[in-house]
């Protein structure tokens, strides 16, 4: 690429009427000065001046940053030494030295955008031109190929449909965080293969992530990486869980998350693709694919993608993050093991003892009602059950408190043999209280929509805690 | 010919240029099919092909394209690969 020459160089376009306003101009600049036009849609254009250079590639155009058409600049000795863009007539006598200049013409009249910055290009002439380097391999694709159909070929989808991850896309994805691409944020089991920003962005573009998503992703990405998660049991696991990521904090608002109707199912983009982006990183970047690695038995549907916002639109329950440990204000998510979405249908408690009485004898029935600190619990409240504890004064945390209660259960009920069973706990604890969980084992937050007196319980890996995986939170930052 | 260019999302742990199905190292106990495309005198490499491979004892399925200016039907090719290890098709005149 060469620099541009010393004299006065113009950017213009045919199809701006201002630049077709100033060809007189140029023409009459040709003949008083050191002049180089470049073109952007048509080197024969403007007509009558000799050294017009064909800038229809855009190189030149993206390389001097040009915004508007005609944009006028003067070379001295390689050096830039004044710009002006549009037409203003004493901007263009004063660069030129031209005194007599563009007479008969207004005392100005404003450009047109650059060719260079139009929808699509401007990504395009930053993937060839740009500074930022990409460092994934490149796969050439024929036309005569269906690009989407190439990345079922090639193993890249979950089963869906996925975005073709062109250049463009992927440098649009890397717009939406401040850090390089080229920055490795961990080991990506099962290979435990390094993993750079980059690639969480050319999966977030498969997953069909906007790129204000991609901060929730990364940070999703690097929890799962959280040695205590787990994640390489989790997905080799013959059972059921799949990492779900629950957001909290402003960004969940900020990017349009769904927190209220139909919160756990379809319909959100940001919920469907955030969490998808990150089973697709497992899946191409960590190599972890279904009767490869990954041995669960019969699966469940969150594994193509499981991610929602907690409900904050009052503070009358503390976020499940402030539990956790942050600040309010912070945004952050939350990986928890999931498995499925078992649905707990109270219509007629009207007080919070008999409600949680409900809520117990669901949860108890997680991994199997004679199991006992197995597999943890998110147990997701909706707002018309909230309004039960929240007349009564009941605190989330005086919840948990009053399930942990009612979920000690006399071992004997549960020991192997009992109740016909052989399936239960062992039989040294036939004289124990046995709680249903591990401390810290059950997880409450807020969602769904405004009517339905029903709640969920969302059943995790039933290898929680420290033999298995414990949740893990991360803060989302730009 | 334009191309377009998508960026690998994976860990380029395998050739960016995908590898052919693994050839079996015996024949031994498979169904092979022979797919007649409906081009003049393929019949007859077929049937050849065919005599060769009963008399080594393999299990030959025969199919037949209705022409050979389109792909496949769906129905024959879903045939084909349910029914057998392995295809040879008969392609020219």
């Amino acid at each position: 690429m060469n620099a541009l020459p010393d004299g006065l160089i113009v950017f213009a376009k045919r199809d701006c009427p201002t630049c077709v306003m100033v060809a007189p101009v140029l023409r009459d600049l040709a003949g008083r000065a050191e002049l180089t036009v470049y073109s952007q849609d048509d080197p024969t254009f403007p007509e009558g001046v000799a050294n017009v250079i064909d800038d229809s590639g855009l190189e030149q155009s993206f390389r001097q940053n040009i915004e508007i058409v005609p944009t006028l600049i003067r070379i001295e000795g390689g050096r830039e030494i004044g710009r002006t863009y549009g037409w203003d007539r004493d901007d263009w006598r004063a660069l030129s030295g031209s005194n007599t200049l563009g007479e008969g013409l207004p005392a100005s009249r404003p450009g047109c955008g650059s060719k260079s910055l139009e929808p699509g290009v401007a990504e395009d002439l930053a993937f060839r031109f740009g500074p930022v380097r990409l460092a994934a391999r490149q796969i050439e694709i024929s036309d005569l190929e269906d690009a989407a159909e190439s990345c079922f070929d090639r193993g890249w989808s979950d089963g869906l449909p996925v975005v073709p991850p062109t250049p463009a896309r992927v440098l649009r994805m890397l717009q939406g965080t401040s850090r390089q691409p080229g920055e490795v944020i961990g080991l990506v089991p099962p290979d435990l293969v390094p993993c750079t920003v980059e690639k969480v962005a050319i999966n977030a573009v498969l997953a069909g992530c906007k790129p204000e998503y991609l901060p929730v992703v990364l940070a999703a990405v690097e929890a799962a990486l959280i040695d205590e998660f787990c994640m390489h049991g989790l997905l080799c696991t013959t059972m059921f869980g799949s990492p779900l990521v629950l957001v909290n904090g402003p960004i969940a608002k900020a990017i349009g998350m769904n927190s209220g109707v139909n919160a756990l199912g379809q319909g959100n983009r940001a919920n469907a693709t955030i969490g998808r982006a990150l089973q697709l990183v497992i899946r191409n970047v960590g190599g972890g694919k279904p009767g490869g690695i990954d041995r669960s038995t019969l699966g469940n549907p969150g594994k193509y993608t499981f991610c929602f916002a907690e409900d904050e639109s009052d503070d009358l329950w503390e976020p499940l993050s402030v539990e956790r440990g942050f600040a309010h204000g912070t945004s952050t998510v939350t990986l928890f093991p999931g498995e499925g979405v078992q649905g707990i249908v109270d219509q007629k408690s009207r007080s919070p003892e008999s409600l949680a009485r409900s809520f117990a004898a669901c949860l108890r029935t997680v991994d199997h009602p004679k199991l006992a600190m197995a597999g943890d619990a998110m147990l997701v409240v909706s707002p018309d059950h909230c309004r039960v504890f929240f007349a009564a004064g009941w605190s989330k945390a005086r919840l948990r408190l009053e399930l942990e209660k009612l979920l000690l259960t006399p071992g004997r009920d549960l020991i192997v043999g009992a109740g016909g069973i052989d399936e239960g706990v062992p039989a040294s604890l036939a004289d124990s209280l046995v709680p249903k969980f591990r401390p810290g084992g059950l997880l409450i937050v807020r969602a769904g929509g405004k009517a339905g007196l029903f709640s969920a319980i969302i059943a995790g890996w039933a290898a929680s805690g420290q033999t298995g995986s414990v949740p893990v939170s991360k803060e989302i930052t730009p | 010919m334009s191309h377009t260019i998508l960026l690998d999302p994976t860990a380029e742990l395998t050739p960016a240029s995908r590898a052919r199905a693994a050839r079996p190292a015996s024949l031994d106990g498979l169904t092979i099919g022979l797919l007649d495309i409906s081009k003049a005198r393929g019949n007859v490499f077929l049937d050849r092909i065919d005599a060769l491979l009963t008399e080594r004892g393999l299990t030959v399925k025969r199919y037949r394209k209705p022409t050979f200016t389109r792909v496949a039907p769906i129905a024959l090719k879903q045939a084909i690969s349910t029914e057998c290890d392995m295809v040879i098709e008969g392609l020219a005149d």
